[in-house]
């Protein structure tokens, strides 16, 4: 989802346009394909530093990740209070927690809870905001008005009180498991989330219909599904993808957020944000506590929002 | 001032103009050598297709060419004598509007879209001749009124979406006129309307040109358009002026086969019933213009020797010039 | 216009049924014993549960409950809290200390990000734009209590230029760091926002006609050029109020400021939902009059936008 080659699946149109013919007056000759824009975008993108960058560092993430026994062999949850708070040395690197426990095996291994959290809110939040913003700009009318109205009730609750209430409300029903708690805090964010989806989506499914591709696909009696799916879809994503990557990035740090707050996960989760939450109240003796698992947290926060970023640049003709 | 202007220098010249854009993709030589002049009370026209330079002269001109990439890099501009590429940005502000004014193609979007037309003209009679708001606003609906508006008292407090294509034209060039300069440049001033109405805005044009003698260089891709109004046409290829003539010799002698090709391609009142043709080929890649004449990939007259020869644009019996090698067979008379 | 509003005002009214209910929901529904806790460490005794259950109607149903509520709220009546403290009095205590903090960090992002962005969008490319282009992915990419922390900790603790926890009375200068703590997020955007939005409006056609009627370059940059990038920033700095009196909760925290986010807090803690629901609900009407503001406002910035 977060790969970009899948937004510029490239049409053969690629080169093509870059054979252009110069002149001031070019610019008035409208605008381009759009199949040809991806294409573009792909290979704008491909010379980017910021993206290269972005894209190798998500790429480190997602392999801390998935194998963190490949960085680390330290149980991330054994303690000994004898070590409690000792700083960074050769042996751990990143000291030990309050607990005794090795933060950098902490650190290593909280990437995957925090990446997870991350992608799953993000794909919660795009698959309800994109397919409601996506009916909603299509048929228009009533339904238009409806869906808008109750993505604005969910629009109107400020985002952290909002999910306060929410998470101090089902805090007890989901017991002290760490899927329990995980899953509670992703449904959270992505109910407070999908309202800005959805609107994204409702004005490119909106700028869509009024195509000319769209209306002689209807034009020649192609059922509405068919419309969705096959015309409108395509041609919505791009503006969506290019959110959801830097809302992964941003639910990344709200749940750090949370868990600040004593909110959201918790032991025996490992999690940057219930690192930094542990770590709050020691910060002027252990600094390095609070240090290691807030400069992991930036990094990713930074790797997506500079992934969307350029992603963004390369598809808005405007900035060329 | 340090050298006083010679008296017979003519209203606006400009002379073996070079531009380039200097872009990630490449240089595009997109001037190679223009000249032309206008006269005051005289209509030049300027024809050409798309990217053959003919707007990117006019920015020069007025000194609004957008850098980068655009640069000049050799030729002048002068006005009056005086030579402008090398004045001071102040200098040239100062002849903007006052001395040379010009028309865009898009009324709607070189209008700014946030402000009544009424503060867009009057703006420049405040902050230039030091009006008064009230003075300003007062000759705003004077400007209007003459480029027949109707009803200018109501619609000077309008925004420009409130107008039609072609009052907003008039809108454009009322503003234009607000400070009385000598040369108007008209960038396609009519391709983005109906043909009634460019006609109106031709028949204004002219009239307003006639009424107060300025300059004008009309610049167009429409040989239809100019026929009417313009005295001399100069027809651009590829950053360069390819033929140069008054209208009624240009019309009916070209001495260029791509002028030739040019007429070919549009019908004709006195050529009924023959075929209309299209130019074969496109433009050339101004990255990559072609060695000797940069028509030779599309001319039907193309001998070896055009492949390498650059032909100068060369004076012919009549006033009139042309860059092509085989110009003197051209000419019938 | 005025009936443009009014149409507006009619359309809030769903919108707003539908948070407070919602939240009403959230609250009030939960499963669990609000009074467990109440009497110390003993369970309450049953005459007095019955007496609150009653007192409170926690035993109708919550549509009638939400209802009543409603009804009372009309009237300038948030409720009471389970030990008789009038809601209406804690709101009145936090709220203008809530207020001025969001204030003073809208003032700080709007000052900083509209002089970052309208610099950097005109001239892009060049050094200061590059050192703007990263220090906004900073403070977009690092979260917010980290920042204060660390302010906090260095401004505070170690240079001692600032005291590290802000007085009960909240001052105005007290609130310029937690000001800038709770904007800086904000300010990234609003920088990027209007380089963008600069950048893009300095290629237009109308700003050519400017230069070409020649005006001075300060003219079209400050006539014509900031008049229509502004549109986009003045929009996202309205919605943004609200927003920042949402979010202050962290930076409240952090420098110890009695505002709505520890009453809140502490209201959740307790179960006191009539604060809770109290507290939101105001949160959302300054939302959604904010919003409101902000349309009127981009229909008066822009006439291209029509009422019908």
């Amino acid at each position: 989802m977060t790969d970009p080659a899948s937004l510029g699946t490239a049409g053969p149109l690629a080169e093509a346009s870059h054979d252009l013919v110069a002149g001031p007056a070019a610019t008035t000759d409208g605008p381009e394909r759009p199949r040809s824009l991806a294409a573009d975008a792909w290979h704008d993108l491909r010379r980017r530093p910021l993206f290269l960058l972005s894209v190798g560092l998500i790429a480190v993430l997602l392999v801390l990740a998935a194998v963190p026994q490949l960085f680390t062999s330290v149980d991330p949850s054994a303690g000994d209070l004898a070590r409690s708070r000792q700083a960074p040395s050769a042996q751990a690197w990143f000291g030990y927690d309050l607990l005794g426990r090795d933060v950098f095996a902490r650190t290593i291994h909280g990437t995957r809870v925090s990446i997870i959290v991350g992608v799953l809110a993000t794909t919660l939040t795009v698959l309800i905001g994109g397919s409601m913003g996506l009916l909603a700009g299509f048929y228009g009318g009533w339904i238009d008005g409806m869906l808008s109205r109750f993505a604005d009730v969910f629009f109107g609750l400020p985002f952290v009180l909002g999910a306060i209430v929410i998470l101090s409300t089902f805090r007890e029903s989901v017991g002290a498991g760490p899927v329990g708690i995980t899953a509670l805090v992703v449904l959270t964010m992505s109910a407070l989330s999908w309202p800005v989806t959805m609107r994204i989506m409702r004005s490119a499914a909106i700028a869509a219909r009024n195509q000319d591709y769209v209306r002689a696909a209807r034009g020649l009696g192609a059922s509405a599904p068919r419309v969705i799916w096959r015309h409108m879809l395509p041609n919505c994503l791009a503006p969506v993808l290019v959110y959801a990557t830097i809302a992964l990035g941003a639910f990344i740090g709200t749940e750090a957020t949370l868990s600040f707050l004593g909110i959201g996960l918790r032991d025996p989760v490992v999690s940057w944000g219930v690192m930094i939450s542990e770590a709050r109240d020691y910060l002027r003796v252990a600094p390095f506590l609070l240090l290691f698992p807030a400069a992991f947290l930036a990094v990713t926060v930074l790797a997506f929002v500079m992934l969307g970023d350029a992603v963004r640049e390369a598809f808005d003709p405007k900035g060329r | 001032m340090t050298i006083p202007p010679p008296l017979d220098a003519p209203l606006l010249e400009v002379a073996g103009l070079h531009v380039e854009f200097r872009t990630r993709d490449g240089v595009a030589k997109v001037l190679n050598g223009v000249d032309y002049r206008v006269e005051a009370g005289e209509t030049l026209a300027v024809l050409g297709e798309s990217g053959s330079g003919k707007s990117v002269t006019a920015n020069t001109i007025m000194g609004i060419l957008e850098s980068p990439p655009g640069v000049v890099t050799a030729g002048s501009v002068r006005y009056r004598g005086e030579e402008l590429l090398t004045a001071t940005p102040e200098r040239r502000r100062d002849l903007r509007g006052e001395n040379m004014a010009m028309i865009f193609q898009d009324a709607l979007s070189a209008l700014n879209p946030v402000f009544t037309v009424g503060f867009q003209i009057a703006e420049q009679l405040r902050t230039r001749r030091g009006m008064s708001r009230r003075d300003a606003g007062r000759r705003a609906v004077e400007l209007l009124d003459q480029v027949g508006i109707p009803a200018a008292r109501q619609r000077v407090r309008d925004h420009p979406h409130q107008f039609s294509g072609g009052m907003r034209q008039r809108v454009m060039i009322a503003m234009s006129l607000a400070l009385d300069p000598d040369v108007l440049i008209a960038d396609e001033p009519t391709t983005a309307l109906d043909v009634t109405v460019q006609a109106q805005i031709m028949d204004l044009l002219a009239e307003l040109k006639a009424e107060r003698h300025m300059g004008l260089i009309l610049i167009t891709h429409d040989l239809g358009v100019v026929a009417e109004v313009a005295d001399r046409i100069a027809v651009m290829y590829a950053g360069r002026i390819v033929e140069h003539a008054d209208v009624h010799t240009l019309y009916s002698n070209p001495c260029h086969p791509y002028t030739h090709a040019l007429l070919e391609s549009i019908p004709r009142v006195d050529t009924k019933g023959t075929q209309l043709r299209a130019i074969t080929g496109l433009p050339p890649n101004l990255t990559r213009i072609p060695p000797g004449c940069p028509f030779h990939p599309r001319c039907p007259m193309a001998v070896d020797v055009c492949r390498e020869v650059v032909p100068a644009l060369a004076l012919l019996p009549g006033g009139r010039s042309s860059a092509c090698l085989f110009a003197d067979e051209l000419v019938t008379r | 216009m005025g009936r443009y509003v009014l149409r507006r005002l009619v359309q809030l009214v769903p919108v707003f049924l539908g948070t407070t209910f919602l939240i009403y929901l959230l609250v009030w529904a939960i499963p669990g014993d609000p009074f467990a806790g109440k009497c110390g460490d003993r369970p309450c005794p049953d005459a007095y549960i019955t007496r609150m259950r009653a007192e409170f109607h926690l035993d109708d149903n919550v549509v009638v409950q939400y209802a009543r509520y409603l009804g009372n709220l009309v009237q300038g009546d948030f409720g009471q809290t389970f030990n008789g403290t009038s809601v209406g009095a804690l709101i009145a205590a936090a709220y203008p200390v809530t207020v001025r903090l969001a204030l003073v960090a809208l003032l700080i992002e709007a000052v900083i990000g509209l002089a970052a962005g309208v610099l950097t969008g005109l001239r892009s490319g060049g050094y200061l734009d590059n050192l703007v282009l990263v220090s906004t992915l900073f403070l977009i990419a690092i979260p917010v209590f980290v920042t204060g922390y660390v302010l906090q900790t260095v401004l505070g603790l170690r240079l001692g230029l600032i005291s590290p926890t802000v007085s009960p009375a909240a001052g105005f200068g007290e609130l310029i760091v937690p000001g800038f703590v709770l904007g800086s997020l904000s300010m990234a955007y609003v920088a990027r926002l209007t380089r963008t939005s600069i950048a893009e409006n300095r290629r237009t056609d109308y700003v050519r006609t400017a230069v070409a009627k020649g005006l001075t370059p300060r003219r079209v940059v400050g006539v014509h050029l900031l008049r229509n990038s502004a549109i986009p920033v003045v929009t996202f700095l309205g919605v943004d109020l609200g927003s920042l009196m949402g979010g202050a909760i962290v930076t409240e925290g952090i420098f110890n400021i009695r505002g709505v986010g520890g009453l809140i807090f502490r209201s959740i803690q307790t179960k006191e939902g009539a604060t809770v629901t109290g507290v939101v609900v105001l949160l959302v009407v300054v939302y959604l009059l904010m919003n409101l503001l902000v349309d009127v406002l981009y229909a008066v910035l822009d006439p291209r936008i029509r009422y019908d």
